[in-house]
């Protein structure tokens, strides 16, 4: 499986990314910078990493939606290239209009780091698949703005699409009906607050992320 | 010229932030305050002639997440 990871300037879960891809993959992702303007032929996967792009400058993930790149990996996800955004990957996602709702600041104030139970509501989905649906796997989250807000027609929409990839099990950020990731319409575009890429061997605490990476490989080969 | 662009939360989204000057301005004492919201205020510096509908393109693509926030543009004609 051939993957590319976008790097904005202040991410940094990328090379986390790109460690988890390429121990899953057994390939090591393509790094491509947010200036660039196409993404690496035939590509099988993109990721958006966690952390802070351009510093959260006017809304977390804003900037980063509207920069060079972002319109070959809106190309791509149109295409049905799987693609996935993480925490702030997850925040570009929804600036860049890939995924529905916004993500604001947490209901607490406080920025969560910790690991946290998550409910898999969809086994179904290219992302999914190596789950078992209602199981509780435990992820790592570390986030200011992780608060999952959209109108109430839009969650009946996804909720109802079964759209909602995970849901959280505990109180964690103030999301709208503890939604902590979402797929798009077609399926092939998951975001996430939590971090499956931290969460891929027993020394991480919890190896509960490592089968999003191995059920994607199994569906993308 | 210079126009003003007002981004606010839409009415019914929580305000964290609002809330928790809120309870800032009650701690120090204030009484009376009903409510906080918070806002930004983005002051643009325009090539004379820029007409509104670039102003609200601006906002719509850029400045302001309509999902989440309204936005209001105040044009400073001498500024």
């Amino acid at each position: 499986m051939k993957s590319a990871v976008i790097v904005f300037p202040g991410s940094n879960c990328d090379r986390d990314l790109a460690v988890a891809l390429e121990q899953v993959t057994g390939r090591k992702p393509d790094m491509v910078w947010h200036r660039d303007t196409a993404l690496p032929d035939r590509v099988d996967f993109v990721g958006l990493p966690g952390g802070f792009s351009y510093g959260d400058y006017l809304r977390s993930g804003a900037m980063a939606a509207r920069s060079p790149i972002m319109r070959a990996v809106v190309d791509a996800a149109e295409r049905g290239v799987p693609v996935i955004g993480v925490c702030n990957g997850f925040q570009v996602l929804t600036e860049a209009g890939l995924l529905p709702g916004a993500l604001m600041r947490n209901a607490g104030l406080n920025f969560v780091c910790r690991p946290v139970a998550l409910t898999v509501e969809n086994s179904q989905s290219l992302f999914t698949a190596a789950y078992r649906s209602g199981e509780e796997i435990r992820v790592p989250v570390a986030h200011h703005d992780g608060n999952f807000q959209a109108d109430e027609t839009t969650l009946d929409r996804i909720e109802g699409e079964g759209r909602v990839a995970f849901r959280y099990a505990e109180s964690v950020n103030g999301s709208a009906r503890g939604i902590a990731g979402i797929l798009n319409d077609a399926g092939n575009v998951l975001g996430m607050m939590p971090h499956p890429e931290r969460a891929i061997e027993p020394a991480h605490g919890s190896s509960d992320g490592r089968r999003l990476f191995e059920g994607l490989l199994e569906a993308v080969a | 010229m210079k126009a003003r662009v007002f981004v606010t939360l839409k009415p019914g989204v929580l305000d964290p932030q609002g809330k928790a000057i809120h309870h800032a301005l009650e701690g120090l004492g204030f009484a009376g305050v009903n409510d906080v919201r918070a806002g930004k205020l983005i002051e643009l510096d325009l090539a004379d002639g820029t007409d509104d509908g670039a102003i609200e393109e601006m906002c719509r693509k850029l400045l302001a997440n309509t999902v989440i926030e309204n936005f209001r543009i105040e044009r400073l004609e001498n500024a």
